[in-house]
């Protein structure tokens, strides 16, 4: 029969010791690029995005209006039936201020992100994107937003044609 | 189904970066693995590994590249991967192997050496996001668990020093793990309420660091167990795998809904109907404090909501009625992603057959569950053991 | 069942350009760490041999791949091995016209089990299954403790 272990194995490294080359290494980068297809779906909703408009996609089976669009209904596993425009607003369904970028480099002005779902939409249907005109006391789950959307000649056909999501002011709509 | 038992466990140490390669690292435990359970590699009949993405290592096809390591050489072998599952899926893999009849005695060996990826594995988790939706935002995986955390607190109404008392508890209990990365035995509740914002709610002291590591278990049928003679074989009771839609921005993140279902297959299999009576002790994965929460709730060991009041009231101590993550945790002990199988079946391993020494659980425990947690928050995995 | 539509103009279709990119530092080992160090500051090549499955492993391993034992046995190449198999390249890396032939080779050293796969410094006529080949290092302070410290193997002249 074994026994308990007693001894741990792993030679701890320190960054410096890494960084400047106290142990033996190769380094490499590697260089690998792609064009990712957008597909069936996503190719009308960045379309429909460089024409200011967020549309999403109908599941007959299931009754609701799938967004962010697909071709099939992941829930029941049917092709979806048609288009359906739907309006640029929304409500945060969740939210986080962030003192990092991409990078896990820290930033001194916070990036307000979050998930928005859209009016028109079935419930809880969103993306995440950008808030902006917010502050950390202002911005709450919940809170009614409006799309900013970059002007015409800037859009391209991407979730950037959104420059943000923005508080929906009195008696808009 | 045959029963299968866990008879072996082995780990290296968690650090931010180690010296040995992938190779090196799967070599470590499994051998400590071996040898715990007494056995050597010519009467191991499969062996399955785990690891998450290649692009951690640096190493197309990594779990072909460290497969001599773990001794797989001229053995059935394949490599699961299921995210942040693979830490208890592997184990699952592990457990068909045997159960199906098709090997006696099988070797899990889980590896990651994320401190391969420069500047900072972020770099790599990037690459999780969908290329057209998400990434031209610019995200930082932070960001998926400060949305989560938030909408778990706003809907419960969950105040931070709650969650991080398990930052705490965990921490704490890692000082007892002879590998543990980030044990601390004086942290307290406002050092992790003063740490510095990440991406609020989410603050330094409340994640997991990455880390590099490797665990193996040795697993074997019932006949295999007499066979050897096996003094303490703790047995796989039960297990359930789950997965959600990838688009999560269509779903509400309070309640993981994928961890349940995963949850009740094991618990079937297991028997169990009452999860909070009859579980003694829990592992749930825990890369952020309020996942150990969110993970209890959906391992249905306690109503929704429910989780921090349990841990308020000390019921999750190591002395408590539901000790939970006794080992200290991804939080205390590291997150070398799918290695942490070495903290949560293996923990379950050494506490079920009273290995594990300064950790050890004081009242009496038969019954233990764990899960792991993988991918944009779609994937669950569960595993019930128990004596 | 396929989808309820399909687009039929090409230009309607949309794709996302992006790259995957990130530095690795891969660290040698244990094993590697001695095997790099000797080959940087002394220009000797190691290898490890396990006792009970009677192998001598080139590149040196920790482990024995067979049995799993710790190898704790380190022993020197012989100073020549022979060409086992080659090939000669006219492509580059990107899979352009490389501006001149190169001639790759897997090297085994007698009693060795395993080799070196690498350049040879021979034109493509000379080299042949059975060349006699012996490495040629880079000068001890251009060494960095990486496989380039050998340059490449050049044949043995008799």
């Amino acid at each position: 029969m074994g026994q308990t272990p007693q001894k741990w194995p792993g030679i701890e490294l320190s960054n410096d010791d890494l960084m400047n080359k106290k142990v033996t290494q190769t380094r490499y980068h590697p260089k690998a690029k792609f064009a990712w297809s957008a597909g069936e779906a996503i190719s009308r909703f960045l379309n429909e995005l460089k024409e200011g408009r967020l549309i999403g996609r109908e599941c007959r089976h299931c009754k609701k209006i799938l967004f962010p669009p697909r071709m099939f209904c992941e829930q029941c596993f049917k092709p979806t039936s048609k288009w359906v425009y739907l309006k640029d607003t929304g409500t945060i369904q969740t939210y986080s201020i962030s003192y990092l970028d991409k990078d896990a480099k820290r930033i001194t002005t916070p990036i307000y992100v979050g998930v928005v779902s859209i009016d028109g939409a079935s419930e809880k249907m969103g993306i995440m994107h950008y808030f902006g005109e917010v502050t950390k006391d202002t911005i709450h789950i919940g809170m009614k937003v409006k799309a900013k959307w970059r002007p015409p000649l800037e859009r391209t056909g991407s979730i950037l044609d959104i420059e943000y999501f923005r508080p929906l002011k009195e008696g808009e709509q | 189904m045959r029963k299968v038992a866990v008879i072996g466990a082995g780990m290296t140490l968690f650090r931010r970066r180690l010296m040995e390669t992938p190779k090196e690292l799967c070599f470590e435990a499994s051998r400590m693995a071996l040898d715990s359970a007494g056995i050597e590699m010519k009467d191991v009949d499969a062996v399955i590994s785990g690891s998450a993405p290649d692009g951690f290592d640096g190493v197309h096809m990594k779990g072909e590249y460290y497969s001599d390591g773990c001794g797989a050489y001229g053995k059935p072998y394949m490599r699961v991967y299921v995210g942040g599952g693979t830490g208890v899926f592997s184990a699952i893999s592990g457990w068909y192997h045997i159960a199906s009849g098709l090997a006696d005695i099988a070797l899990i060996v889980n590896e990651e050496k994320m401190s391969s990826c420069m500047p900072h594995p972020q770099s790599v988790f990037a690459y999780i996001w969908d290329p057209i939706l998400d990434r031209p935002l610019k995200p930082n995986l932070v960001w998926i668990f400060a949305m989560e955390m938030n909408r778990y607190m706003t809907v419960h109404k969950i105040k931070k020093e709650d969650i991080a008392r398990v930052a705490v508890k965990n921490k704490r209990n890692a000082v007892d793990h002879p590998c543990a990365q980030l044990a601390d035995p004086n942290i307290t509740v406002d050092d992790v309420l003063n740490s510095e914002v990440m991406a609020w709610p989410v603050q330094r002291l409340d994640i997991s660091p990455p880390s590099d590591g490797a665990a193996a278990l040795v697993m074997a049928s019932e006949d295999a167990v007499k066979r050897l003679h096996v003094e303490t074989p703790v047995w796989m009771k039960g297990v359930g795998w789950c997965i959600d839609s990838t688009m999560w921005t269509d779903r509400d993140l309070y309640f993981p809904e994928y961890v349940a279902s995963a949850a009740k297959m094991a618990y079937k299999m297991a028997k169990i109907d009452d999860p909070r009576k009859q579980i003694d002790f829990a592992e749930p994965y825990d890369p952020f404090d309020y996942k150990e929460l969110h993970h209890m709730e959906g391992l249905l060991l306690c109503k929704k909501g429910e989780a921090p009041i349990l841990t308020r009231e000390g019921v999750t101590q190591r002395d408590g009625d539901l000790p939970t993550c006794p080992s200290g945790g991804l939080l205390g002990v590291g997150n070398p992603i799918a290695a942490t199988m070495g903290v949560k079946i293996g923990e379950l391993y050494w506490q079920l057959s009273g290995q594990a020494g300064k950790r050890q659980i004081p009242k009496e425990i038969k019954t233990g569950v764990t899960n792991a947690w993988g991918d944009l928050m779609q994937y669950g995995a569960v595993a019930v053991m128990g004596v | 069942m396929t989808f309820a539509e399909k687009t039929t103009d090409h230009r309607k279709l949309r794709r996302w350009e992006g790259n995957v990119e990130a530095d690795y530092y891969y660290t040698s080992g244990l094993a590697g760490e001695r095997f790099f160090t000797e080959l940087r500051k002394n220009g000797r090549i190691l290898a490890t041999h396990c006792p009970r499955c009677d192998l001598t492993y080139l590149p040196p391993r920790m482990y024995c791949e067979r049995c799993l034992a710790e190898l704790r046995d380190w022993k020197e190449v012989p100073a020549t091995g022979r060409v086992e198999a080659f090939t000669v390249a006219r492509l580059d890396e990107q899979g352009h016209e490389a501006p001149e032939p190169q001639v790759w080779a897997f090297i085994k050293f007698p009693g060795i089990h395993g080799g070196f796969v690498h350049l040879v410094a021979a034109s493509e006529e000379k080299v042949k299954r059975g060349l006699e080949v012996r490495p040629r290092l880079k000068p001890q302070p251009l060494r960095t403790g990486e496989i380039t410290d050998i340059e490449a193997f050049e044949p043995v002249e008799h």
